[in-house]
């Protein structure tokens, strides 16, 4: 054993991961190893088994079956404490959840020690600052120890996280998603710290499907599908095959999978549209019978756009007809009157009540838009509302007893399949859907993919999702949105497989500095 | 992503709608209760169960029903409204001073009450929608300024017949006959009026908010905001019409405390504001629903005038009232909140 250099031997290694969620299984026998001073880019699609495997790896959550191995040996971790306490640490997604705003910067630094009372019982400021200072020395972050954590921005807040995280003497750091809300700069100053933590032989999990990113900061890629590695690269590395193991299907069959469309008439048209001051002005039709997918980064403006054809805000410039007729909506109900539904993101946030309120059941959440249209003298028939509720249940092939079910009952697939059946109850002329399939699994998306097309022939659809996969899986026509403006658009009507390759890079490839600020 | 996947195939199947006893007891804890105490003060008193004694309950408890279904109409947009104490108090000593100094016959006074309720009530809603202030602390606001408002026409008295002016006159008016009956009369001598107009306001209420597309409106604003305004719904009228529903219940309640007493006294809806809070949140058990209700909040109001009546035929002292009625309202609250929750 002795012989082997301890560079050898990787820090962290998940052998033969398997995972299952009832029926769902979401990791099948994965192996991946990441080692000293190296950073290992996870890559794959939303729901191939990325953030699973990270929490394995964070301990969680245990996986089914399985071995992980520490430095060699062979380790068990049972909970988050033990995989910190092992060198492992993870900074999540969220950024809300990377400290306590309220305390200061220096204060958050010293956090777990504080919290685990390993601080001593006397905290006063210059211990406090002293300490803190050390850790923030020690990534290199340069920042005043006295702000607010919460006056900070989501760059700050993460260089915060990572420098809290890896305080603690880490061997291995994984980042979650860390530039999804990132600017240019603040990403370049997170690679710096990256690089950092690199040439002090902490090994890093990176994962993301920023191509950008990859480039810039990875010695090697892994490749997730559907729960299996498919594949795996050193550099030089060559995106495009990566992104093509990560879509993982015949693009020819995919095309030929579409049925074609005929574009009818004019639904939505927007002309001249400058969406905040500033921006670009762009075009854009949205016929009958058409689904019209806009993706872009997180901040590119398309759940703004989707919000002003709604009644949620005003373009700064230019106009939107629909139905060759101006079209400006005071608030979402005379949009809804009009018969243009959306069904907004975060369903949690946007779509659903909580399960105690009266009308939180499948049938009260279908019928909420919907009801003064169907009791139009307010008493509220229950059996009229389970009556489409079941028809529904059945259509979409939603999953659960039956109409009565409150929503937190459903798998997050199942609940995405209520909103959208929401918006399907009734008649409409355009239907906007904002990350439709945010947080859902392979298998509901197919489904929702299947109902939206099945409705889409008297009506238009515009659809907005950063991920790049589903935009070509729905749509007729694919636009990318960049700096609150429409940079390119594919008809995959008209186009060859080959110009899908196009599409994807140039959506996956926004270089930084064209990237919009939030 | 991952995380949506839960397991799904334990409770995809069917489930036959089994009988369970825990769940049957947290459903009618209340009413089980109810039973129990009033089997333990009827073998102690006998008079306890005459219909005489148990109307002057329901006619105690009314008022207090009345403004709790107010306050759980603003519960159930996410709001609440503390200020109901104070704007009975406050047409309280407003339709005695119309009445004993403005000379205002009894429908004029009604009307001028449940006018100025209204109009209290949509100060609270447009405070709230238009400035934003938290409900609590809008409404906070509002308690304190009618409390003290209420005192400044009387010079900090109470009302009566032959009042002294603070410019040194005497007022001439007297209350309206037609007035104190509306507090008084007692149909068949036997059903206090207050009692039937409260039990169909309650009744009427219960219809808005558990049958109609409105009263689920209303729901879906405290449930989700954000979901309901998407949803079509004009959350901000929905807002400000919960606080003027509150406020006009809570005049109402106010008129019907005037006829009863028959004068302007300074602190007669003192314990109002608590009571109805308490009926309100006792409500929540009721049939184990967890949220503001109507028909929850009126039983939660008769549970309370039942316990301290037959404390009181016991001869509990009068001064343990509140410590019973705080007891009950924490009973209520962890059966509610500590063992209601269902495993589903």
């Amino acid at each position: 054993m002795q012989d082997l250099s301890l560079d050898d031997i990787p820090t962290l290694r998940l052998a033969n991961i398997s995972k299952a969620y009832g029926p769902c299984r979401v990791l099948d026998r994965v192996d991946l190893s990441i080692g000293r001073g190296e950073v290992v880019a996870l890559m794959g699609a939303n729901g191939a088994g990325k953030s699973t495997l990270a929490k394995i790896a964070a301990g969680v959550v245990g996986p089914d079956s399985g071995q992980i191995f520490l430095a060699g040996k062979g380790i068990r971790l049972s909970s988050p404490r033990i995989a910190r306490q092992s060198g492992i640490v993870i900074v999540h997604q969220s950024t809300d959840q990377l400290g306590a705003p309220g305390l200061s910067v220096g204060e958050n630094l010293v956090l777990d020690d504080l919290c685990t009372g390993t601080f001593g019982v006397l905290a006063g400021n210059l211990k406090i600052r002293q300490r803190a200072e050390a850790v923030a020395t020690g990534i290199g972050l340069k920042l005043s120890l006295e702000r607010d954590f919460g006056e900070l921005g989501p760059a700050h807040r993460q260089l915060v996280a990572i420098a809290r995280a890896v305080a603690g003497n880490a061997s291995v750091l994984i980042l979650d998603e860390p530039t999804a809300s990132l600017s240019a700069v603040e990403a370049a100053r997170l690679f710096s710290v990256v690089d950092r933590l690199r040439s002090l032989g902490v090994g890093i999990l990176y994962i993301s499907h920023r191509l950008e990113d990859i480039r810039r900061i990875a010695d090697r890629i892994v490749v997730l599908r559907n729960g299996q590695v498919v594949a795996k690269q050193v550099r030089p590395l060559d995106l495009t095959a990566a992104i093509k193991a990560m879509i993982g299907r015949d693009l020819t069959a995919m095309n030929a999978g579409r049925t074609n469309s005929s574009a009818g008439k004019p639904v939505l048209n927007l002309r001249q549209v400058r969406l905040i001051p500033g921006a670009q002005k762009f075009d854009l039709t949205v016929a009958s019978g058409e689904i019209v997918a806009i993706t872009g980064a997180l901040g590119s403006g398309k759940s703004r756009l989707l919000g002003a054809v709604f009644g949620l805000t005003e373009v700064a410039r230019g106009e939107i007809f629909f139905l060759d007729q101006p079209w400006n909506p005071k608030d979402p109900a005379a949009a809804i009157a009009a018969g243009v539904f959306m069904a907004g993101e975060d369903r949690w946030r946007s779509s659903l009540l909580p399960p105690l309120t009266p009308g939180a059941d499948i049938a009260g959440t279908i019928a909420l838009p919907h009801r003064p249209r169907w009791f139009p003298f307010g008493l509220v028939r229950p059996a009229r509302e389970r009556a489409t509720a079941e028809e529904r249940i059945k259509t979409l092939g939603i999953r659960c007893r039956n109409s009565r079910d409150t929503l937190d009952l459903l798998s997050g697939g199942n609940q995405q399949k209520v909103v959208i059946a929401r918006w399907q109850a009734a008649p409409y002329r355009l239907l906007l859907l904002d990350e439709p399939f945010q947080g859902i699994d392979v298998g509901a998306r197919r489904d929702l993919i299947a109902a939206i097309w099945a409705t889409r022939r008297e009506s238009a659809t515009l659809i907005a999702t950063s991920d790049v996969e589903e935009a070509l899986e729905v749509a007729d026509v694919v636009a990318v949105m960049r700096n609150h403006s429409l940079a390119d658009l594919y008809d995959l009507r008209t186009s060859d497989p080959a110009s899908f390759l196009a599409a994807i890079s140039a959506i996956e490839n926004p270089s930084y500095s064209e990237r919009a600020f939030l | 992503m991952s995380g949506d996947a839960e397991p799904l195939d334990t409770r995809a199947s069917p489930a036959e709608p089994t009988f369970s006893l825990g769940h049957f007891l947290r459903k009618y804890a209340i009413f089980l209760i109810l039973a129990g105490l009033i089997f333990f003060f009827q073998s102690f008193e006998h008079a306890f169960l005459r219909f005489n004694n148990l109307f002057s309950v329901l006619q105690s408890v009314a008022v207090v029903a009345l403004l709790g279904v107010g306050v759980t109409v603003t519960l159930a947009v996410d709001g609440f409204d503390l200020s109901v104490g104070s704007i009975a108090a406050f047409t309280l000593m407003l339709t005695s001073y119309a009445m004993v100094v403005l000379q205002f016959n009894a429908a004029e006074t009604v009307v001028a009450a449940l006018l100025t309720g209204a109009i209290i009530g949509s100060i609270n809603g447009l405070l709230i929608v238009w400035l934003r202030i938290p409900d609590l602390l809008a409404t906070l606001g509002t308690m304190f300024l009618l409390a003290g408002l209420q005192l400044i026409p009387s010079a900090g008295r109470s009302i009566t017949v032959g009042l002294n002016l603070p410019d040194g006159s005497v007022a001439t008016g007297s209350f309206d006959p037609a007035f104190l009956a509306l507090g008084r009369y007692k149909i068949g001598g036997m059903v206090p009026l207050p009692v039937v107009i409260v039990a169909l306001l309650v009744g009427a209420f219960w219809f808005l908010m558990e049958r109609t597309r409105w009263g689920r409106v209303f729901y879906a604003v405290g449930g989700n905001e954000t979901a309901a305004y998407l949803a079509g719904a004009a959350v901000k009228r929905y807002r400000v019409l919960a606080y003027i529903i509150s406020g006009t219940l809570a005049a109402l309640g106010g008129v019907f405390v005037a006829a009863r007493v028959g004068r302007g006294d300074v602190f007669a809806g003192s314990s109002l504001l608590l009571d109805s809070v308490a009926a309100a949140l006792i409500g929540f058990a009721v049939l184990n629903r967890r949220r503001a209700n109507v028909i929850g909040t009126a039983v939660g109001a008769v549970f309370v005038g039942i316990v301290l009546n037959g404390l009181t035929m016991l001869n509990v002292p009068y001064y343990t009232q509140d410590f019973v009625k705080g007891l009950v309202l924490v009973g209520a609250l962890a059966l509610t909140f500590g063992i209601g929750r269902d495993r589903r």
